[in-house]
């Protein structure tokens, strides 16, 4: 996927080192992985490879990681601000 | 699947019959018992982004088989791409099973399991080829049908304005183009923008959009210099805008856009892709009475 990248600087995803115990379920979950182990630590290697999927924070044991996770949708979106836009909930989704 | 014994492995699955025949297909060669989760038809990526590949449904599914009768150990292998969805520490907890996570590819299967359920760094990387993009295309032209459609019969019926007024011929020459020119719109973003998209300059996917029909109208409009109208130009704006959204729609079949980095480009895109459409539609509106 290094062919491949999207806009930088724009992912939801971060790690709260201090609280990680090094288990390794990120490492193992992430489709493009974002994390490495460093010294028993896992540390964020390429953020902006993140695609906010949510596998890792939800396989994280001690919640050290958090990130708004979702599906990177344009209906989705038009959806949701036409939503706002006429004060009602619309559908959210698409997929 | 095979003869399965009490040893044998246990995989997870969506019922999206996809993933399920492309699973049967790489294990025919393997014993090993097949768990189906209820996706209502949908795949495993999608499903576990809305939840309905979840941790609670593998835990349904694991006691209404009552699996745990069936196999001599607690492991269950479930495909990665379902992460998103299935937290392992809470299955263990609720179910007992440990969660071991498979490939993201069903076809590195039969080597994850013959090196103890461990997978290379490769299997662990989703890819986006150039085969895995070009089997989108279709669903999204054919999500696009109705949009032409629509565009044909709005034209039909601004066609008429103009000098012209009541000839049908006119008219109906009017409304051919902008068919044409929304076809190729499409055209260039669901189809040029996939398979070119590695190669394409920007990240935005409505920047990318807007390079195939930048291209195209070039050639159009050198083919047939010096008859370029005004109204082949506000043609040729509008399948840009058209193939840009496209592109942009596009964000949502890859598997590496972020929901954070598409709103990011949609605050962009969108309000200059609007005007730009509301410009081409003026411009061809009044283009029968300039050119
Ligand atoms: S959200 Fe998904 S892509 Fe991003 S770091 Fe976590 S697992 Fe990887
Ligand atoms: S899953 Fe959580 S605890 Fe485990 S290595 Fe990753 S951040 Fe650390």
């Amino acid at each position: 996927m290094q062919t491949m990248r999207y806009i930088d600087n724009t992912t939801t995803l971060k790690l709260n080192v201090d609280v990680c115990v090094g288990c390794g379920n990120c490492i193992l979950v992430c489709p493009h992985r974002v994390f490495e182990i460093k010294q028993k630590k896992a540390t964020i290697c390429d953020l902006n490879a993140c695609m906010e999927c949510g596998a890792c924070a939800n396989n994280c044991p001690v919640d050290a990681i958090s990130v708004n996770p979702g599906v990177g949708c344009v209906e989705a979106y038009i959806n949701r601000w036409l939503g706002r836009l006429f004060k009602d909930r619309g559908r959210s989704s698409c997929c | 699947m095979g003869t399965p014994h009490r040893d044998s492995p246990v995989l997870v699955t969506a019922n999206y019959k996809l993933s399920f025949d492309l699973l049967r297909f790489e294990l025919a060669e393997v014993d090993c018992w097949i768990l189906v989760v209820d996706t209502r038809g949908i795949n495993v990526w999608c499903a576990a982004g809305k939840g309905t590949f979840s941790t609670d449904e593998v835990v349904l599914m694991v006691k209404q088989t009552r699996i745990a009768e069936l196999v001599s150990h607690n492991t269950l292998i479930v495909p990665q791409l379902c992460a998103g969805g299935v937290s392992s520490s809470l299955v263990k907890k609720k179910s007992g099973f440990r969660i071991i996570f498979g490939p993201v590819q069903a076809r590195d299967l039969p080597e994850f399991l013959e090196r103890d359920n461990t997978a290379s760094e490769g299997m662990r990387a989703v890819t986006f080829t150039l085969m895995e993009r070009v089997e989108l295309i279709p669903v999204e032209l054919y999500l696009q049908l109705k949009t032409i459609g629509f565009v044909l019969i709005a034209g039909f019926l601004f066609a008429w304005i103009g000098p012209h007024m009541f000839s049908l011929q006119a008219i109906i020459q009017r409304t051919l183009h902008l068919g044409m020119a929304t076809l190729l719109g499409l055209l260039c973003g669901s189809v040029f923008v996939p398979i070119l998209l590695p190669w394409l300059p920007c990240r935005q996917f409505w920047l990318k959009g807007l390079w195939p029909p930048l291209l195209v109208a070039l050639c159009w409009g050198i083919n047939i210099y010096p008859h370029v109208t005004i109204e082949l130009l506000s043609l040729s704006v509008w399948m840009s805008v058209f193939s840009s959204f496209q592109a942009m729609n596009f964000t949502g079949c890859t598997p590496y856009t972020s929901p954070s980095g598409v709103e990011y480009e949609m605050r962009r895109g969108i309000p200059v892709l609007a005007l730009l459409a509301i410009l081409a539609l003026l411009v061809w509106l009044v283009a029968p009475f300039v050119d």
